[in-house]
């Protein structure tokens, strides 16, 4: 069943790929899908984990809220990268993860090091080793604000 | 012109990763610098399409953004297994940094 | 309509072009790996970002707007993982980061100044 709509995903993905609609490329297209489908189910990666976390619905609310921590921390990475007598003042610490699953907490490393200025450099069960370029910037991570959301996330059916 | 202004912008980004690059010092600095000059060649790739008329490039830039990112993968697995067929399991995987 | 589109297309990529440059300035001056990844990051994140909300505003509803939020789609996600395995590859390698290492006492202090 899964295996069939990621077939069917994957062809909607090569139609818009493509935008070629002759029966020899459409074809193409049936075979290197079957193709990409029967490997995945070799290689066993086709499972529930990931597919019911997209499906959550307030993920694309905090993907929203995502990109106005990105834009943010942008503006202030990118004005200590330029201006001349700006200071950095790096620091590692370990962060708590607080998330159940272990998509949870790849998410969070994941949102954690897509926010300039943060990168996470090791990941256990329930915690972060970080790499913070300013003290504000670890600060705003162990506020733990992004955490708490991505909990939200994963809390609900 | 438009185009033309985010491709100087592109450009002198290139260049200043392509520096460094070359002045390393470690191996890491300049895996670093090569991933970023791959994302910023997907940037240079995209705009250069538009700058031409011909958007067909962007095909060319989704498949320079995968290549870019398993080639990094796999120069960072050379690194740190010396064997791009291990296993991939982390030596410290399992025990907290405390 | 069509000038409000070409204003807001000319920002963005300007903006972006500012944010790629600034990253690539980063990555000369800052000090050590795990500090260039952060400059890495602007280009990887808001450069990327901007440039390409650019183009897409010029597109316009169009199928190659689509493969612009593709090629976004894909940077967003492949960025953060390839910038993470090089830190943890650089940590292994034994290159030790030039900066303060928080004690746990000093962490539970930004903790406590954190939260309200």
């Amino acid at each position: 069943m899964r295996l069939v709509g990621l077939y069917l995903a994957l062809f909607v993905f090569w139609l818009l790929m493509s935008g070629h609609y002759e029966a020899l490329i459409l074809g193409f297209g049936i075979v290197s899908c079957a193709a990409a489908v029967y490997i995945a189910r070799r290689k066993d990666i086709v499972d529930d984990e990931t597919l019911s976390w997209y499906l959550k619905p307030k993920l694309p609310f905090y993907w929203l809220w995502l990109l106005g921590q990105i834009l943010k921390a942008n503006v202030d990475v990118a004005k200590r990268c330029v201006l001349p007598g700006s200071r950095i003042d790096p620091c590692v610490f370990l962060a708590p993860a607080d998330q159940e699953t272990s998509v949870g907490v790849v998410t969070y490393a994941n949102s954690i090091t897509l926010t300039p200025g943060t990168v996470s450099m090791q990941t256990w069960d329930h915690e972060i080793r970080v790499h913070a370029l300013t003290r504000d910037g670890a600060r705003d991570v162990l506020g733990d604000e992004m955490g708490a959301r991505i909990c939200r996330v994963e809390g609900e059916q | 012109m438009m185009f033309a202004a985010a491709m100087a912008g592109v450009l002198a980004a290139m260049a200043l990763t392509l520096v460094r690059a070359l002045l390393g010092p470690t191996v890491f600095d300049r895996v670093l610098a090569l991933n970023t000059f791959g994302t910023v060649t997907v940037l240079a790739i995209a705009v250069l399409g538009f700058l031409m008329g011909r958007p067909q490039f962007l095909d060319i830039a989704l498949l320079y953004a995968l290549i870019n990112f398993v080639g990094t993968i796999a120069i960072l697995k050379y690194l740190q297994y010396g064997d791009l067929g291990a296993s991939g399991e982390s030596p410290d995987a399992g025990e907290s940094g405390r | 309509m069509a000038l409000a589109v070409d204003i807001a297309s000319w920002a963005c990529l300007v903006a972006g072009a500012l944010l790629c440059f600034a990253g690539g300035v980063g990555m000369i001056r800052f000090p050590d790996v795990y500090a260039r990844s952060h400059a890495a990051g602007v280009i990887d994140t808001g450069g990327a970002l901007f440039i390409l909300l650019g183009l897409a505003l010029q597109a316009g509803f169009a199928l190659v707007t689509v493969k612009l939020g593709l090629i976004g789609l894909l940077l967003f996600f492949t960025s953060p993982t390839a910038t993470h395995a090089l830190v943890k590859g650089a940590l292994a390698g034994g290159l030790n980061p030039l900066c303060h290492q928080l004690t746990a006492d000093e962490t539970a202090a930004l903790a406590d100044e954190a939260s309200p």
